[in-house]
């Protein structure tokens, strides 16, 4: 690791404060991709600051249909919520496939969608629920949130406090893991609301994606057979040594099919 | 006298350190005022170097000194090959110096060009980057099957075709007639996938020099700590070998990939005395992939002849096996001697013909791997059979019945003689546990699920506990394959064994104490193993192909049974009979016939306290040693059957069910033998499954660099294996055994790709290559003959 | 440059001062000298050096030593009795056979003591999934599914 110095505001204040000291400072949270970056000298941030001290950032709660979770609250306990359970089963479960359980135990829903890895189980899910991201600064639908790879809408400073996902009327994720990384070689959330059908794709591009054809289709008939001829094209699409462009094309209308299948479960 | 030890899941007696986090690990050890050693690699496969700038990273904070390759020239030699190969054409294997850093060029990605030493490892890295090199990058092969192609690279300019050796075995003309008049011949080509072996503890040293007495103490994480003084003093530093002391603590995992003298603990030993200051080294993960040993790497064409009814006649096979860009410490015999010696498998196939071309390429070094040479072996012996059962359409277990080898010992075509097996009995078992009766309704229902099942047999046979010393010189061997023991029998009759073997999970302080503790009738609590130091330890081999039992474990029973007949002359004093009345059972010496004896702790305290002992004709103590050198080889020999299904959507490959059927010879401690069972068949599971090192074909970069890339089996990888033994006693070793260490990685590959392409046969896949990864299946499905075909 | 941290570590104040990069398993191996925590990658894949972190199974290679400030961290040296009686999970792993070489093995520990804090009745498929962050190389994992599925029935109450 390079040097760095290190600090832990109390608030958000703090926290915007230290940050403009030094404009090249990263924010921590959980840090389960950033202190591994930083272990391999792939980053070089002047300084950390540490937002796992600001009580604002915590807490999951549940009103008017909308189960609003705070950026710094953990995988684990986002799967072990009995509220997100009940709510949106199938974003506890998103939370429960996470990494593995030391992942799930120390990192964070505000650090993943921040960091915007391409093969990130949350971004499907933010997505797929058409979530909103409340920042320091503003509310960001799902939609605009992701721009690219490693590459959101937050601006410099922006820190996310928590999200807010409208309860759908069913949703399901399925993801075909990576066999080395156990990231998502490709995921698919599909969720089925009053207003129509979102299907949200991970792994599969530089970062998460809707596909429109499906979510039409499957507002018509909710049923994996709707959706089996809907293969998208490879191009454009991730492709390494694991999964070429076909195969995860190939991926997603097979995992598709299978949140289709877990929707109707749950 | 209480029921044998031997055959006791006795459970192990080194386990609580390991549990309670009291184990000690290279990396564990830390010495006031030790320094940290960082290497510097190339991040070209194939560059020539024109400048090294090290004149910032000198000045950086906290640099005590940094090292190039010129730094070591005339002082450091290259790394030595211990074994080697003479090519058909009579001339020796070609072997091009392998300096520790490189010197003049890098030829493969990770390769060392130099070291800087410095107070912490985050300074040695810091200064690292300031290190300017100029290279001259230059084009890389890496595949082993373009390696001799016309206008290859060359990875070394002395070495033509970048060909190590063209080495063969067994007579050509006879089996050449032999196809000419098969009835059927069935054939594969294919590719034995490189792995990278990935023991969970990283590679590390600590090397200290005493300029007090001039010696040094290298801690390292070696399967072989004498080996490694041997060629490091003898071969490379030139230094005075009884001034080194090597220990190799407890190591975490092998897989051979610590059997090796490596670049990184020789630099760290030569610096040592440089600096004056002790130097730790450990390697990163990423370290360990670039630059530890790797496995495999064969391209093969293989063809077997047979009658109509599927008698063999004559197996044919040609193998270019990659060297990598060096020759590490075995390379050079594990395609050959370890390789081409075993195609016979369990079968009479009475004339083998195998030429292997040992090729030189821009990758890290190829040497031993869990196995090393019998799975390759192995691959090409069974799935030959079971492809060839199927294109014969007879059972894949009838084909193997009509060709077992039942008559011993048996000498077979390609140089080894079995001493002992029995091949129906180990496959008999094994279609009796994995219930192959019941499969066709089990493949009916997977069916049913949209599954495709499939089921494959492996009936391997391995050669183990290398072997003649005078045999293996005659192979070019550079180094003796015997063991050595000492076992030190405390006053008290307590006892302390030093083995020459290494324990690196095998469970050594355990099986050895149960074979002493059931030779002297003492228990197991009374005797202690000591392993791993040059220091403590007359001499050894260490531990490696599965020969610890088998031969160090001889040189144990020797040295206990040297203790028992001096314990015998001492009690014949004691009692005043004959030596030749003394009898020795159940830890006690008898006058024969008589109620007069002694206690074996008596005796010991005699011979320490020798006031009534014949010390005209006998020193004092109770301590010896003993060298054992093997007649042969052990031959283990099992049947592995594997049950997989394939998810038609995603072309992802289960294993259902996997049964391991092996024959050790006598088994001393069954829990550490089947733990060894099934830790063999998750590498070799991982090898057909899911391990692939890839190197780039282009910049010769490694693509698989990581744990992220690289997939090494997890727990919901695998399912629970049905593993079970029968018992036929190796001829040839006091003990019986055989060994065990190896069997699964070397069973389990071809029963897993036998399963795949049953599984697939009736869509018309006759052949897929390690590994078979969910996209390798989905483009196997997605381009079938018969998409919809189905069992007749 | 180095910053105070005060925390607990196996029930014992630790008060020291570190620098920012410092990662906990370099405080705990380095510093406490607790070697017991292993490191086995440098890509957080292969949990060798996983610990209890506030009660949570994390992997120490991945948490800067900053991160557990005023927290309460257990390594597997704290994990048996004061007097060194095993706890039931250790005692299952040297029943059932469920390490060779060692040096996974205490993070495999804490991993399996993690998943039984979530799920105290696990099946097999359960505990193989549960473990996924855990590389072993020698057992094949089977002895340790046998292990974590006994030590599960030794501490049901």
């Amino acid at each position: 690791m390079y040097a760095f110095d290190y600090v832990r505001p109390q608030t958000l204040k703090e926290a915007a404060a230290a940050l403009r000291k030094s404009d090249q400072a990263r924010f921590l949270a959980g840090g389960q991709s950033l202190v591994q970056a930083l272990r391999l000298r792939l980053a070089r941030p002047p300084l950390l600051i540490d937002l796992r001290a600001i009580d604002e950032l915590n807490g999951i709660r549940v009103a008017n249909n909308v189960v609003s979770i705070g950026a710094m609250t953990r995988h684990a306990d986002v799967a072990a919520a009995k509220e997100v359970q009940r709510a949106i089963p199938a974003l506890a479960r998103v939370a429960a496939g996470i990494g593995d359980r030391q992942v799930r135990n120390q990192g964070t829903l505000g650090g993943s969608l921040a960091n915007a890895d391409p093969a990130a189980d949350y971004p499907a899910a933010v997505l797929g629920l058409g979530a909103t991201i409340v920042t320091s600064k503003r509310e960001i639908p799902a939609d605009k949130f992701f721009l690219g790879l490693f590459e959101t809408a937050l601006k410099p400073g922006e820190i996310i406090v928590r999200v807010d996902f409208p309860q759908p009327l069913r949703a399901g994720y399925a993801k075909f893991r990576h066999p080395a990384s156990r990231f998502a070689l490709v995921g698919v959330f599909v969720c089925d609301t009053t207003s129509g059908v979102r299907v949200a794709v991970t792994g599969a591009g530089p970062c998460a994606f809707r596909v429109k054809r499906m979510e039409k289709v499957l507002a018509k008939a909710f049923t994996p057979q709707a959706i089996e001829k809907i293969v998208l094209p490879a191009e454009g699409l991730n492709s390494d040594i694991h999964a070429a462009a076909d195969y995860r094309a190939h991926l997603v209308t097979v995992m598709a099919q299978r949140a289709v299948t877990a929707a109707a479960k749950l | 006298m209480s029921a044998s030890v031997l055959g006791q899941s006795v459970r192990r007696k080194e386990d609580y350190r390991f549990l309670t986090g009291a184990g000690t690990y290279t990396d564990d050890v830390s010495v006031p005022g030790q320094l940290y050693a960082y290497f510097l690699r190339s991040p070209h496969a194939h560059a020539r170097i024109r400048s090294i700038d090290t004149q910032a990273a000198r000045a950086a904070p906290g640099v005590a000194a940094v090292f190039v390759g010129a730094d070591l020239a005339g002082q450091v030699n290259g790394l030595p090959c211990g074994w080697l190969i003479t090519g058909l054409d009579g001339q020796p294997m070609k072997e091009p110096p392998h300096p520790p850093l490189a010197q003049g060029k890098v030829r493969y990605v990770g390769d060392a060009l130099a070291m800087v030493v410095a107070a912490s490892l985050d300074q040695a890295k810091d200064a690292a980057e300031s290190i300017a090199v100029d290279y001259e990058v230059l084009p890389a092969v890496v595949d082993p099957a373009q390696a001799c192609a016309p206008g290859a690279p060359l990875v070394h300019d002395e070495v033509p075709a970048n060909t190590c050796y063209v080495w063969g075995l067994g007579d050509k003309a006879a089996v050449d007639a032999a196809f000419a008049q098969a009835g059927h011949v069935t054939t594969l080509a294919f590719v034995n996938n490189r792995l990278i072996p990935n023991a969970i503890e990283p590679r590390a040293a600590l090397a200290q020099y005493s300029r007090g007495d001039d010696s040094y103490t290298l801690h390292v994480t070696s399967q072989n700590p004498h080996v490694e003084r041997l060629l490091m003093t003898a071969f490379v530093l030139n230094l005075p070998e009884h001034k080194v002391r090597v220990i190799a603590p407890d190591v975490g995992g092998g897989f051979g990939s610590k059997i090796f003298l490596y670049p990184e603990e020789t630099v760290l030993t030569w610096a040592a005395r440089q600096v004056n200051r002790p130097i730790k080294w450990t390697a990163e993960r990423s370290e360990s992939f670039l630059a530890d040993a790797h496995g495999r790497d064969h391209v093969t064409r293989a063809e077997l002849a047979l009658t109509k009814d599927g008698k063999f006649l004559a197996l044919r096979v040609h193998t270019t096996a990659a060297m990598g860009a060096y020759l590490s410490t075995f390379a050079s015999c594990i395609p050959t001697i370890l390789y081409a010696t075993l195609l016979a498998g369990q079968y009479s196939t009475p004339r083998i013909y195998c030429e292997v071309t040992a090729v030189f390429t821009h990758t890290a070094p190829v040497d031993a791997y869990r196995g090393a040479g019998r799975p390759e072996a192995t691959y090409v012996v069974e799935r030959l059979v079971e492809t060839a059962a199927r294109e014969l359409k007879i059972d894949p277990a009838e084909i193997r019945r009509r060709n077992f080898i039942t008559q011993f010992p048996y000498q077979t075509p390609v140089a080894l003689c079995y001493d002992t097996g029995n091949y129906p009995a180990t496959l008999n078992e094994a279609l009796r546990l994995a219930d192959v009766a019941g499969f066709e309704s089990r493949r009916k229902e997977a069916e049913s699920r949209g599954k495709l099942r499939g089921i494959g047999y492996s009936a391997y046979i391995e050669a183990c506990g290398l072997a003649p010393s005078n045999v293996a010189g005659s192979l070019g061997a550079r180094a003796g394959l015997f063991e050595a023991a000492e076992v030190r029998v405390h006053p008290t009759g307590k006892v302390t064994v030093f083995t020459g073997s290494h324990s690196h999970g095998q469970g050594h302080e355990t099986t050895f104490a149960q074979v002493v503790a059931e030779r002297l009738g003492s228990s197991v609590e009374d005797v202690d193993v000591v392993h791993g130091d040059t220091g403590r330890i007359v001499f050894g081999m260490g531990t490696y192909g599965s020969r610890s039992l088998a031969v160090g474990g001889t040189a144990i029973v020797r040295a206990v049974d040297k203790v028992i007949a001096k314990g015998k002359k001492i009690a014949a004093h004691l009692l005043e009979a004959a030596e030749g009345d003394i009898e020795f059972a159940g830890g006690k010496f008898t006058v024969a016939g008589t109620d007069r004896e002694l206690p074996f702790a008596q005796v010991a305290l005699s011979a320490y306290v020798p006031h009534n002992y014949p010390l005209d004709k006998l020193e004092p103590g109770l301590d010896e040693t003993a060298f054992y050198d093997p007649t042969n080889f052990t031959f283990p020999a099992g049947c592995h059957i594997c049950e997989v299904e394939i998810d038609r959507a995603t072309g992802e490959t289960r294993i259902v069910n996997f049964t391991a059927v092996d024959d050790f010879g006598k088994v001393v401690n069954p829990m550490i033998v089947e733990g060894q069972v099934h830790g063999g068949l998750a590498q070799g599971i991982g090898q057909a499954l899911l391990e692939a090192c890839v190197y780039d074909r282009e910049t010769g970069q490694l693509v698989t660099g990581s744990l992220m890339d690289y997939a090494l089996p997890r727990s919901d990888d695998l399912p629970s294996f049905r593993v079970a033994t029968q018992e036929t006693p190796c001829t040839h070793n006091p003990l019986g055994v055989k060994g065990c260490g190896e069997a699964g990685a070397i069973g389990a590959p071809a029963a897993v790709m036998n399963a795949i392409t049953d599984a697939l046969w009736p869509l018309g896949i006759r052949d897929l290559p390690m590994p078979a990864t969910p996209q390798t299946v989905w483009r196997a499905l997605q381009s079938a003959p018969k998409p919809r075909g189905t069992r007749a | 440059m180095t910053t105070p941290l005060v925390l607990t570590v196996n029930g014992q104040a630790v008060s020291v001062e570190v620098h920012p990069r410092t990662l906990l398993v370099e405080l705990l191996r380095d510093t406490l000298r607790l070697t017991g925590t292993h490191i086995g990658c440098d890509t957080g894949q292969c949990g060798a050096c996983t610990v209890q972190l506030d009660g949570r199974a994390v992997k120490s290679c991945t948490v800067l030593a900053l991160q557990a400030q005023a927290s309460e961290v257990t390594t597997i040296e704290g994990i048996a009795t004061a007097g060194g009686e095993l706890h039931p999970m250790q005692a299952a792993f040297k029943e059932y056979h469920a390490l060779q070489c060692g040096f996974c093995t205490p993070g495999m520990v804490i991993s399996a003591l993690d998943l039984l804090k979530h799920n105290a009745n696990p099946s097999e498929a359960d505990v193989r999934q549960g473990l996924d962050g855990n590389l072993c190389r020698c057992t094949g994992y089977h002895n340790i599914v046998k292990a974590v599925l006994a030590a599960a029935a030794a501490m049901r109450p």
